[in-house]
């Protein structure tokens, strides 16, 4: 016989508000088998805890079940408390009468009544748990990390300063991301390269650290502890090992016009090439849309003139398989691309151009040396307008709902070290709001204004129109003076939204991780749990969870290496003893639950069966590896014979809480 | 402040003004911006803050020319101009008067004008 303990917790006001508590005690005390149903304040409270762990011990209970909160939130607490208490924590039920009671009734009447129902199916659940005992799983000691830039260099050296062996795969040819770009870095000025460098000279010479540069992640299985990642290694057409980044290969290459995507297309690279002089690893490269001899094996000059002999016309993409405990996402951002606002002429003028086109206009090692000319006649600018919030806070199909977070700081920059190097070039900044929330950030836009005497006008630019002069004519309107203003401009640069890289998707699709409408990677708890991903042993670093600077990218990085070496330095973890098996005499081997299976957890083997007249007979049946079920039960869904089940969650179970509620 | 009215043009209008963010690109943008007393972001503002009657008796509502480059090009989806016509309405049909008779048409007429402003003026200042 069945001795079963119901607790019903007011959580302060948030159930007992709505939820008559003591009539849900009331009621559930007189369910089959209940011995001892209370109520109490805070059931989470070490109090309250202690109140259920006495209730096990002196009522020798069988089972407990908990009307509270979601058991998302405190599940894990009454399971390590019943388990306290000599109690197998699987023989513990939550009814959730908070989430999907309290907070979504206001009638009193009403929720109390569904409060009741919902006890009284976690009951009738609980008098067919059985003990469930967790086994453990090995942790792999190898992490991935799948992003290159600062995000994810951070995330891999310190992944490696705690010892363990860390991956990078980076899809571009080198790594360095968006901050080997930059020029200068908000508020301190600081050169980007110049900190960003030596970085990435540090990731590449630890001996931990192995990065893939121009690879992509191809397929990933697995779980957490033991994921298997299968990584594309896109042909460079030169061998990575010969190859000593010389460069003359580059000198010789005549095919001399291809558009530059590191200096964001305002100059021209060769078909072969290297993205910049600082590039980690430092390899050449041949782009096959543009060499001649991919195309139609007419040139081969880099062949002849490589001393390492490194050129090899006919490499082809390569796959590699490895295993890793951990995977860190770090896959960064990108600014929108700007075609469907004509009204800023950025398609038609080749002087308008966004924040990230004028950061390689200013760059020393950009296409100008570093003097800030007009892309059109390479005149020196005098006027420059800019504007923010392009495609930021929008809620047209256009452009994007959120605000960028970046484009204030990164403005207010531009705009200073222009008006530092040229005085003679006047700086208007259009804004709807100057956001400055930030260490040293408010005093620095101030500095703009008050000591570069930047001009900032509360308004958006409505028009931006290209002149026959050359000039380019700002329409706008000065919200604080309510006037319309004409600039006669020589160059306009737009703050561009920034969107997460296009292969956030399909990787998460990959990882099975979350992401919001907007395709930024969903942590596990916005608040208290910001670097981890819902799905176990995924981590977040950077831009890929939300607009972020160098600073808090930097400082995600290192938490999410915090998370991922807290993994890491486990030698096994508990898994989840909720998993799937297959009951063999009624399995027919059909395969319909082989191909639901989302982690590959379903095997088949023709086994000896004993059969009627003392006969044996061969049959094909399923089996499941309980330590790669992860227990979501799509097999138990798709078997038509019935002869899958979920331990914890087993079709009896379900269907005796459908009959308690139902009744 | 009047509160029917307000109602009377947010519904007539279809427009939810709370939606403006005050970045003023519908003023920015606006070709008849200098001829207007009040200028479209002013016209969801006040709207906005039920200030309805200035606007009304404000020629403003006869200079816009429902060009709807503030609809095209606003962020937040306002769509001024549609305010703009809405307050025009009210006082079209407040003042239970016409603000071009046909007898009008012809000493205004223009060669190079096309039939259809002559349509689109007898739906904007009629009504």
């Amino acid at each position: 016989m069945q001795r079963i303990g119901v607790f019903v917790c007011h959580c302060g006001t948030n159930i007992a508000a709505t939820v008559d508590v003591k009539a849900v005690a009331e009621a559930l005390g007189h369910e089959p088998g209940v011995v001892i149903s209370q109520d109490y304040q805070y059931m989470c409270s070490e109090s309250g805890q202690n109140l259920v762990k006495d209730a096990i011990k002196e009522h020798n209970l069988s089972g407990i079940v908990i009307c509270s909160c979601s058991p998302r939130m405190h599940e894990n607490t009454f399971r390590k408390a019943a388990a306290a208490a000599g109690l197998n924590p699987y023989l513990v039920e939550i009814a959730n009468i908070r989430e999907q009671c309290s907070w979504i009734h206001r009638d009193i009447a009403t929720a109390t009544e569904k409060a009741i129902i919902l006890g009284k199916a976690a009951v009738a659940k609980v008098h067919l748990n059985t003990p469930l005992t967790s086994m453990e799983s090995p942790v792999v000691k190898r992490a991935l990390v799948i992003g290159g830039g600062i995000a994810g260099i951070q995330t891999a050296l310190d992944i490696a300063e705690a010892g363990f062996d860390v991956d990078i795969v980076e899809k571009e040819a080198t790594i360095g991301g968006k901050m080997a770009q930059i020029d200068k870095t908000f508020p301190t000025l600081d050169c980007a390269a110049c900190i960003l460098t030596p970085k990435m000279v540090e990731a590449s010479q630890n001996e931990k650290i192995h990065i893939y540069a121009f690879s992509e992640v191809e397929a990933v299985k697995g779980f957490v502890g033991n994921f298997t990642v299968k990584i594309k290694r896109k042909a460079r057409y030169v061998d990575e090992v010969k190859c000593t980044g010389c460069g003359a290969c580059i000198e010789k290459c005549p095919m001399k016009k291809v558009p530059n995507e590191f200096n964001m297309g305002l100059d021209n690279r060769h078909a072969v090439y290297i993205p910049f002089a600082q590039a980690v690893p430092k390899i050449a490269t041949i782009d096959p849309n543009y060499c001649m001899m991919l195309k139609n094996g007419k040139c081969g000059l880099c062949s002849k003139v490589c001393a390492a002999g490194a050129i090899d016309y006919k490499q082809q993409d390569s796959f590699i398989e490895e295993k890793y405990g951990a995977i860190v996402v770090a896959t960064g951002f990108n600014p929108i691309k700007l075609d469907k606002y004509d009204e800023f002429s950025y398609n038609t003028c080749p002087d308008v151009v966004t924040s990230l086109e004028l950061e390689r206009l200013m760059n020393a090692a950009g296409p100008n040396g570093g003097t800030l000319l007009r892309p059109s006649d390479k005149s020196h600018p005098h006027t420059i307008v800019f504007v923010q919030c392009v495609g930021s806070r929008c809620s047209d199909e256009k452009g994007k709902p959120y605000c960028s977070k970046i484009c204030c700081m990164y403005t207010a920059k531009h705009a200073m070290l222009i008006r530092d190097k040229y005085p003679d070039t006047e700086v208007y900044v259009f804004y709807i709001d100057v956001r400055t929330p930030g260490k040293n950030f408010d005093e620095f836009y101030r500095r703009a204004v008050e000591q570069y005497n930047v001009h900032y006008i509360k308004g958006m630019v409505g028009k931006v129109t290209p002149k026959s002069d050359g000039k380019i004519d700002v329409q706008a309107s000065d919200l604080l003076s309510n006037e319309q203003l004409h600039i006669d401009a020589d160059m306009v640069v737009l703050a561009a939204a920034i969107e997460p890289d296009k292969t956030a998707r399909p990787l998460a699709t990959m990882l099975t991780t979350q992401m919001d409408t907007n395709d930024f990677f969903t942590e596990a708890h916005p608040k208290l749990r910001p670097v981890e991903s819902a799905t176990a042993g995924i981590f977040l670093s950077g831009a890929c969870q939300g607009p972020k600077d160098i600073p808090e990218t930097v400082a995600q990085g290192s938490a999410a290496a915090a998370k991922a070496i807290g993994l890491l330095c486990k030698n096994s973890i508990t898994c989840n003893p909720c998993v799937a098996h297959s009951d063999e005499l009624m399995c027919n081997g059909c395969s319909s639950c082989e191909k639901v299976r989302p982690y590959g957890a379903i095997t088949y083997s023709d086994k000896e069966f004993r059969m009627p007249d003392r006969t044996i007979a061969v049959r094909r049946v399923a089996s499941v590896n309980p330590a790669v079920c992860q227990g979501c039960g799509a097999c138990t869904v798709a078997c038509p014979s019935g002869a899958m089940d979920l331990s914890g969650f087993s079709n009896s179970q379900i269907m005796a809480e459908v009959d308690a509620i139902c009744k | 402040m009047d509160n029917n009215l307000k109602e009377q043009i947010l519904r007539s209008s279809g427009v939810n003004v709370l939606k403006c963010m005050r970045c003023g690109k519908c003023s920015g943008t606006c070709p008849s911006y200098d001829e207007m007393e009040y200028h479209p972001h002013q016209f969801v503002y006040m709207v906005e803050k039920g200030d309805i009657q200035k606007l009304m008796e404000s020629e403003s509502i006869y200079k816009c020319l429902t060009c709807f480059a503030c609809v095209e090009r606003c962020p937040r989806n306002v769509e001024p101009a549609k305010v703009v016509e809405a307050v025009r309405l009210a006082a079209i049909r407040q003042q239970g008067n016409n603000h071009l008779t046909p007898v009008q048409i012809p000493g205004m007429l223009d060669e190079d004008l096309p039939q259809q402003a002559i349509v689109t003026a007898f739906r904007k200042y009629t009504k």
